[in-house]
């Protein structure tokens, strides 16, 4: 119903407007002018250079790792959180959040130095033989701090909601609870882990700040996109930056599609209970 | 929500409820305490003396200043623009609205390094004004302006998506009323709407002033990095780190990270009055969701 019987529509919607034309739309689109600009050929042989398509590598490839990880991990820290009482549960519940209100540098600087070979991990895992800073190792684990409260968030609030007489119900079948578990819980959990999953993943993917400090930065091996991106702009060489960081612009947006998509079901689940 | 009972479920068993219990928390201090935690350490190495001399450094003073001084523009802006877009969203029935909703949301989806190089083609010499810019004698770019556009772009969405999902919660009766009865919009909006959203939007000022603070990416490209000029304390950050001065970085490095903790407090205590309740996660965190609330 379109009953306009309160004021100000004119005044925010235009102030919206203009805001969004101005700060959000105005840059992408001059980005992707530019980008547009080189002609398909010379586009085509930036966006597929070696190098560039080894920092694709690298970087998808990380941020599947770091994901996976927070899969485990985030669910275990959702499921605690949930479902056990114990002192200090509220306080791990607001920790949850550090690594988004931590800036990205600090986060950088920290966990190099931990993970440095003197480091207070670093030198452990060094005797051990494992090389954690300047290696892709590095980069995944810069990935997995800056993205884990996505999958304990999208996980935590339908883990809350369960009904406890679908568990009940599968125990008095005779149900394990592996079985539960597997069988019971797990599905319903599917779609806010599948949502949380992308969030995270599309957060790995744009990262730097983290990652540049611990990841060692060498071409072709721990260079991710962002960086060459980066890089390029300042070798002045602008027309290749644009290319780049066109592909993480589309790369971006699928991600957007697929997060709403997955989002829009699990709400659907949720909502149906 | 408190249970009245509580049966056994699944997981309760002691043994594996402790173990749960015990490899999450020993989890949590390596993976989110030690961070924190290593960031003093380093901070303090030489001495709390010699903290407080980096500390009052003129780089990292002027570094701190930039920094307020791009928090003091970029977030009443943001503020004043998140609340338009809620009231429009809300309030209102016109087409286009979700895919408003959409392009809002945008900024946290790209890279903060996308970001900064999409506003280098805007403003920057090889950009759309660039040339404009430069005869006109208007610097953009490697100086707060730039800095505080490419801020605002990166947080864009945190106000917004905190009053949407609560405001379209509320519904629009009680504002009708009060224009029905003779109150003007602006009388309106601050006796009847701004009391109900108040914790909401001091929550969302608050995420959002926290990302200004500490967005690195986005300002490194538009800053130019020109020391004692145009460095935030992120940027200042980085440079003390390559320059070999740990102590120094980690300081400075100190007084975000105190920032953070404190936006964490704040957030556990607005959290306790009802804010940030109604929200889906994104990209930021949350997100307002206009499908599940119908009024």
């Amino acid at each position: 119903m379109a009953r306009r019987i309160l004021p100000g529509l004119p005044l925010t919607l235009g102030i919206t407007l203009v805001y969004v034309a101005i700060i959000v739309v105005l840059p992408l689109g001059a980005l992707i002018f530019k980008a547009a600009s080189l002609g398909p050929e010379d586009y085509w042989r930036i966006v597929s250079s070696e190098r560039a398509m080894a920092s694709y590598r690298v970087t998808i490839l990380c941020a599947l790792a770091a994901t996976l990880f927070n899969l485990v991990f985030g669910l275990a820290l959702a499921w605690v959180i949930v479902r056990y009482r114990f002192p200090g549960r509220r306080f791990v519940d607001a920790l949850v959040d550090l690594p988004f209100a931590l800036p990205t540098a600090v986060a950088g600087i920290a966990l190099t130095t931990l993970f440095a070979s003197n480091g207070w991990f670093g030198a452990p895992l060094a005797a051990i033989g494992i090389k954690v800073a300047y290696t892709p190792l590095g980069i995944i684990i810069a990935m997995a701090f800056t993205s884990l409260p996505f999958i304990v968030r999208t996980v935590q609030p339908v883990l809350e909601e369960l009904d406890p007489a679908l568990e009940e119900a599968a125990q008095t079948l005779g149900a394990s609870d592996m079985e539960i578990f597997l069988r019971v819980i797990l599905p319903q959990l599917a779609p806010a882990l599948l949502a949380g999953l992308s969030l995270s993943f599309a957060r790995s993917l744009g990262e730097f700040g983290a990652i540049i400090f611990i990841a060692g930065n060498q071409p072709f091996e721990t260079e991710i996109t962002a960086l060459l991106a980066f890089i390029r702009l300042e070798e002045y060489d602008y027309p290749a930056s644009a290319a780049i960081a066109s592909v993480m612009l589309f790369a971006a947006f699928t991600m957007l599609a697929v997060t709403n998509l997955l989002q829009a079901r699990a709400l659907r689940y949720t909502v149906k209970g | 929500m408190a249970k009245t009972r509580r049966p056994p479920r699944i997981g309760d068993a002691p043994i594996f409820r402790n173990t749960m219990i015990a490899i999450v928390l020993v989890l949590v201090a390596l993976i989110i305490i030690a961070p924190l935690a290593v960031i003093g350490y380093e901070a303090l190495s030489k001495g709390i003396a010699y903290f407080g001399k980096t500390i009052a450094n003129s780089d990292t003073r002027h570094a701190i200043l930039m920094t307020a001084m791009t928090a003091l523009i970029a977030v009443p802006i943001n503020t004043a623009f998140g609340v338009a877009t809620a009231w429009a969203i809300t309030k209102f029935d016109f087409p286009g609205r979700r895919l408003l909703l959409i392009v809002i949301e945008i900024p946290f989806s790209v890279s903060p390094i996308v970001a900064g190089v999409a506003y280098l083609f805007v403003y920057g010499l090889q950009g759309l004004f660039g040339e404009a810019l430069q005869s006109a004698d208007v610097k953009i770019l490697f100086a707060l302006p730039g800095i505080v556009l490419a801020s605002m772009f990166v947080t864009a969405p945190f106000v917004a998506r905190e009053l949407i999902p609560l405001m379209q919660a509320q519904g629009r009766d009680l504002e009708e009323a009060a224009t029905s009865l003779g109150a003007s919009g602006w009388r309106t909006f601050f006796f009847v709407t701004l009391p109900n959203i108040k914790w909401a939007l001091l929550y969302g000022v608050i995420l959002c002033n926290s990302r200004v603070m500490g967005e690195f990416g986005a300002v490194s490209v538009v800053s130019g990095n020109i020391r004692g000029q145009t460095n935030t304390l992120p940027l200042h950050i980085e440079l003390l780190y390559h320059d070999y001065n740990a102590v120094g970085a980690f300081a400075a490095a100190s007084i975000l990270a105190v920032l953070a903790v404190v936006t964490l407090i704040a957030k556990v205590a607005l959290e306790r009055r009802g804010a940030g309740r109604v929200r889906r996660p994104s990209l930021a965190g949350t997100a307002p969701d206009i499908s599940e609330t119908t009024p």
